[in-house]
């Protein structure tokens, strides 16, 4: 279970002459929910932009399921795109606010990947959209909505349910919690565990939430100073000699997840 | 790829082989359409499995349920098992089929056209209560100068007057031109070419000049101010400014209509001069007036009341084009398909409008006898 499916190495970025990223390295091995946390601003949405291709490095390499995605740029559309083999097929990506397509309605966002990578017809595809969004406790209606119509947590789960679509192996969560009511937090940490054990998914997961980190991840990753700063379980951070990760793991705010986790 | 085993007793059994996935959906879903009757699926030698393959698993169960058979998992992994029993959880109730109401053609038609009489009737009521709030905040605007956001009018003024005088002036040339070369060959047959200035100076300076010109301003400015007040309401910019108590009619409409009271005028009367010049060059030219003939006859035969006929509807237009921009731009609703509907209807309207106003216009004047 130790194989990395996401290697990064030397990874740098900069936005004009500011260093986002110097040198970092990480790797996110199969079947683990890897948590990375850092301060507003310190680049844990690049990260996740670099290694899906969004965002070009300056220097660095970066393997995905043994693509070098860097070289041989997933969102670049090419004739092979229908490869079920092809990295982009193998990962889902949940975007902060669902990232939904305005102009199509739920079912038609979840169906619309399958539509483009697979030759499945209507009715099983809209079965299988109907599918997904009944796994991330959608209701059945929410499907025939419009992505305007939607609250902000009903997005973010319409968002999953086309992340989860192609039946990925990597699933890719950008704060997959923010904005959300405690309630509906905890619900969403309970379907992406479920979820990842059930599909045996690989989980990249950026967040601030401290109950989230608690609740869902293997491993935390925290960035500072340009580079990630230390990886490990929960109880290894609440070890770490770091002023920045002591603050974090330690806050009042930390004691309360703690707490919750206790009991 | 998947065989039954007859072998076990009196079980029925049924066994999947191989991948049972998204990419090969089809032909699991085939075999198992095939295996009614089965009571045990045997998943031993099952190498892969996703939601796709469980929610066939799923259906085909359903399926057997509803015929009063129970179809047991054999052989499966704890995490084959565990999906497969957050599938079934999951697995919605199928849909139903929406009822299409009894219909009839002739009916659609009539049904369509009452609607889009009514959508037009209420348009009609939205955008005068529009116009009639703008005059409001634009007399309140008048009336303390102080409320009136400098930096914006002087920014749209260059954005939607400034930067339009080069595309505007050029019209304006090659119009003058294309009338002197048309007039001029009509007017050569009858050895009156000298009239061709007329012509030119009378239809550039009251109809052509303005019109066109606010033709232009239409496609540039009423689609620019759609797409940016609209992607405003998109991003609930205009809900922050009510919630601050600011007054989006007053920040984004007032300066926007106002450049363009200011400009179209303006830009109208460059339109004129240089459709004058593009004539004056084109009459030397063709028919070898000169340019000191071309305006002793413009001075002798076309009255200064013709260009102020022309300007006169400037204001007008201005008012059209702005209102039906920043409308246009505030009715956006939440998805972009309604920006991109919303940009290309205020173009549409405003130079409908335009034409329509300017045609009641020529009337108007004919019949007063300006």
């Amino acid at each position: 279970m130790d194989d990395a499916v996401i290697t990064v190495r030397n990874l740098t970025n900069r936005f004009g002459k500011t260093t986002v990223h110097q040198n970092l390295d990480l790797d996110v091995r199969r079947g683990e929910v890897l948590g990375v946390v850092g301060a507003s601003g310190s680049g844990k949405s690049v990260l996740l932009r670099s290694i899906v291709g969004l965002q070009k490095p300056a220097t660095g390499t970066i393997t995905v399921l043994g693509t070098e995605v860097l070289t041989d740029p997933p969102t670049r559309t090419e004739p092979d795109t229908r490869d079920p083999a092809a990295v982009q097929n193998r990962w889902g990506v949940m975007f902060q606010d669902g990232a939904l397509f305005s102009s199509l309605t739920v079912r038609e966002n979840v169906e619309a990947p399958m539509r483009e990578k697979l030759a499945i017809d209507a009715a099983t595809r809209a079965a299988l959209a109907d599918l997904r969004i009944a796994m991330v406790g959608l209701p059945a209606t929410a499907g025939d909505l419009y992505p305007s119509e939607l609250s902000g947590g009903m997005r973010k789960r319409a968002g999953l349910a086309r992340a989860l679509a192609l039946d990925p192996q990597i699933l890719f969560l950008d704060e997959p919690t923010a904005g959300l009511d405690p309630i509906s937090a905890s619900e969403f940490d309970n379907l992406v565990i479920s979820l990842q054990k059930a599909l045996g998914l690989t989980v990249f997961l950026v967040t601030h939430d401290l109950d989230t980190l608690h609740a869902t991840c293997n491993r935390i990753a925290v960035l500072a100073q340009k580079k990630v700063l230390v990886t490990g379980t929960m109880a290894e951070m609440m070890q770490v000699d770091d002023p920045w990760v002591r603050s974090y793991f330690h806050g009042p705010r930390a004691h309360a997840a703690q707490l919750q986790e206790a009991t | 790829m998947s065989t039954k085993s007859p072998e076990d007793g009196k079980a029925d059994r049924a066994r999947l082989v191989g991948a049972v996935t998204l990419t090969n959906l089809a032909t699991q879903r085939s075999f198992l359409d095939g295996q009614s009757g089965v009571s045990v699926l045997d998943m031993s030698e099952v190498t892969q499995l996703d939601t796709a393959g469980a929610w066939a698993i799923a259906s085909f169960q359903m399926a057997q349920k509803s015929k009063g058979r129970e179809v047991a998992i054999d052989n499966a992994t704890s995490a084959q098992v565990l999906l497969l029993q957050t599938v079934a959880d999951a697995m919605p109730a199928s849909r139903k089929r929406r009822r299409r109401l009894p219909h009839h053609e002739a009916g659609d038609m009539l049904f369509e056209l009452g609607r889009s009489v009514s959508v037009f009737a209420v348009e009609l009521g939205k955008t005068l209560g529009f116009l009639g709030l703008v005059l409001t905040r634009l007399a309140t605007t008048i009336l303390r100068p102080s409320r009136l956001r400098v930096t914006a009018l002087a920014h749209h003024m260059q954005q939607a007057g400034l930067n339009a005088v080069p595309i505007v002036g050029l019209m304006g040339f090659l119009i003058g031109i294309v009338l002197a070369f048309q007039g001029a060959s009509q007017l050569e047959q009858f050895g009156a070419e000298i009239y061709v200035v007329d012509l030119i100076s009378i239809s550039m300076l009251r109809e052509l000049g303005i019109l066109l010109t606010a033709i232009i301003v239409a496609g540039r400015s009423a689609s620019a101010f759609t797409a940016a007040i609209g992607s405003m309401k998109m991003r609930e910019e205009i809900d922050a400014m009510r919630v601050l108590g600011l007054d989006p009619i007053e920040l984004l409409v007032i300066p926007r209509v106002l450049a363009l009271l200011i400009l179209l005028p303006i830009l109208g009367f460059v339109a004129n001069m240089a459709g004058l010049l593009g004539g004056a060059l084109m009459a030397w030219i063709d028919l070898g007036i000169s340019p000191a003939m071309f305006r002793t006859q413009l001075a002798v035969n076309t009255t200064v009341s013709h260009a102020l006929v022309g300007l006169s509807k400037a204001p007008v237009f201005a008012m059209i084009i702005a209102l039906v921009g920043c409308y246009q731009g505030l009715q956006v609703e939440g998805n972009t398909d309604s920006l991109g509907s919303r940009t290309s209807r205020s173009v549409v309207v405003a130079i409908f409008l335009v034409i329509v106003v300017d045609a009641l216009a020529s009337i108007f004047f004919s019949v007063w006898g300006v």
